[in-house]
């Protein structure tokens, strides 16, 4: 096996993949984003609840596509829960940089989240591990009801 | 056990034209499984460039000097080779396009507006790769044309029953796939166009994925338009061909205007040149036109039926090995399918399983191949396709099996 392959699939992934945390709806969310990645045909539905400060209080999602996909919405899920809307950007800035800078040295604050730090090494695999990143940058920008976004800008 | 019994010609001493395969990638020897995207080029054609930049470049049609008239005399030789190489009546019958994609557009185009009204009937099928879609839903979105679609029977195969109803006299134009690039069906040409023309209606084949790889005549074939690349061909990568019935083309309006595609300008309007050069506004890709001549040339060297028979049998042979994988799931027509297999594994995403087997040397494609109609028609969201030219060998295939094991197990 190869040490690049070892490293995108670590054991965590392969385990979120398989067993996706924080895998379904919620029904009161204040916020639902349909996220895709047309180039791959990954797909992610993520519904959001606010607590009263409007930090994230909940967040679960749906979808379908890649390990990588599936894999970094879950632990993103299970890292986000409880955050302000502040450390969620600033996370959401941190992840970037993680799967995509090399010279990156994976700040602590991540968390699980590092794991997936061998996605930079796959240029092809980073619309995979931002997708659900990026729906739940749309979540906070939206606030309420139901948006969409796409990892191909049209 | 699945010995080649062929044609005598040397498939391993022809591997030996192709330089790249020669190359590692991720530190394994290339399996280089995505000739269906790109085709590798044998050092003929390499060397044919080489020779062409080295000793003939100069504009074509315009210059009176030396290297002008070689270069238009090799341009034009070009022409009359791809029209020999599918049985086109004339050279005239041939203009060079960028490839399959810019040749289907230009007929979307000068002969779409010209010809196509309200109402008109544009009849494709579910497995058209994209480049056989959009020019066609642009054009009804500009006329008010309608696109009807032949369906795609569970096997693979395009569903014929339909054919009465869809194929009534509104139909102007049928244009489909000769070979589906996803899942390898070799559709019965010259039977389409026939049940086309009963009904008036003019036939297109898009032959991308055909060219290369089986005999090809136009008039045996009986279409009136057919589109094709060089790049899957053995041939450049901006070069390609469009052919069409000589009375047709001479039919149809200038699509791109500028230099070379004219008699005479005046500040006011202007007078165009006939069929094909009419179609070929600018200069053109000389050097493309030119090796895709050579490309012609190698493939014609080694012969279509032997190439069409060796690639049959390598997906045969894949698609038959693939089924011994737990949770495998084969796309297409077991019985005649053309140089390509598609699939999908339930313990992997077809993007994992690309990227695992890159890291083995192992070229596939993953995703959805411009076939996104197709791949919903189908219930996924992509396959992995591995899709074979004369220069693969079943013993690359029996290592794809291992890698592809490999890959069950550590994503299981």
């Amino acid at each position: 096996m190869s040490p690049e392959i070892e490293e995108l699939y670590q054991e965590v992934i392969l385990d979120h993949s398989r067993r996706p945390r924080n895998f379904g709806d919620l029904p009161d969310a204040a916020v639902r984003v349909h996220g895709d990645n047309p180039a791959c045909g990954d797909e992610i539905h993520l519904s959001v609840k606010f607590d009263g400060g409007g930090s994230l209080h909940d967040i679960k999602f749906t979808g379908h596509g890649c390990a990588i996909s599936q894999a970094s919405a879950s632990l993103m899920t299970m890292k986000l829960k409880g955050k302000s809307r502040a450390e969620v950007m600033e996370m959401l800035d941190a992840f970037h940089h993680l799967v995509t800078d090399a010279t990156n040295e994976a700040p602590k604050t991540l968390g699980d989240l590092r794991v997936m730090k061998g996605v930079r090494n796959f240029p092809q695999r980073v619309k995979c591990a931002m997708l659900a990143w990026r729906a739940v940058e749309q979540a906070l920008e939206q606030g309420a009801g139901e948006a969409t976004v796409s990892t191909e800008p049209t | 056990m699945h010995k080649i019994a062929t044609s005598g010609v040397d498939w391993n001493a022809i591997r030996k034209d192709f330089p790249i395969l020669g190359e590692q990638a991720h530190g394994h020897p290339l399996i280089y499984f995505d000739s269906a995207a790109t085709s590798q080029k044998p050092r003929a054609v390499l060397d044919t460039l080489r020779r062409y930049y080295e000793h003939e470049n100069a504009n074509v049609h315009r210059g009176l000097h030396e290297l002008s008239s070689r270069a238009t005399e090799a341009y034009e030789k070009s022409r009359q080779r791809v029209a020999d190489y599918i049985g086109a009546a004339s050279a005239n019958e041939i203009v060079f396009t960028r490839g399959t994609t810019e040749s289907i557009n230009l007929v979307a185009q000068a002969w779409g507006e010209k010809f196509i009204r309200e109402g008109d009937v544009i009849l494709l099928t579910e497995m058209e790769h994209h480049s056989n879609l959009v020019p066609w839903q642009l054009l009804a979105k500009r006329t008010g044309a309608r696109l009807r679609f032949v369906g795609v029977c569970d096997d693979g195969t395009l569903d014929l029953e339909q054919l009465p109803s869809l194929l009534t006299p509104e139909v102007k134009l049928f244009a489909f796939t000769h070979i589906s690039n996803s899942l390898g069906t070799i559709n019965p040409v010259a039977k389409l166009c026939e049940k086309a023309h009963a009904v008036g209606a003019l036939t297109l084949v898009d032959a991308a994925q055909s060219a290369g790889h089986l005999p090809i005549d136009v008039q045996e074939l009986g279409c009136d338009f057919l589109a094709f690349s060089g790049h899957k061909m053995c041939g450049p990568t901006g070069i390609g061909a469009l052919y069409g019935r000589g009375e047709i083309l001479d039919s149809m309006p200038p699509w791109h205007g500028g230099g070379e595609m004219i008699v005479s300008v005046t500040l006011e309007k202007s007078a165009f040149k006939k069929a094909p050069h009419r179609f070929e506004a600018g200069t053109p890709n000389i050097a493309g036109a030119i090796g895709l001549a050579a490309a012609i040339q190698y493939i014609e060297q080694i012969g279509r039926p032997a190439i069409f028979e060796h690639d049959s049998h390598l997906a045969r042979y894949a698609a038959e090995r693939l089924t011994e994988l737990p949770g495998m799931r084969v796309f297409g027509p077991t019985e005649e399918r053309g140089a390509l297999v598609g699939f999908v594994m339930d313990t992997a995403h077809p993007h994992d399983l690309t990227t695992f087997a890159d890291q083995y040397g192992l070229a596939l494609r993953g995703g959805h191949h411009c076939n996104q109609p197709l791949m919903r028609r189908f219930g996924v969201s992509g396959t992995t396709r591995a899709s074979f030219y004369f220069y693969n060998t079943t013993e690359e295939i029996d290592r794809m099996i291992e890698i592809l094991d490999a890959a069950v197990r550590f994503f299981s």
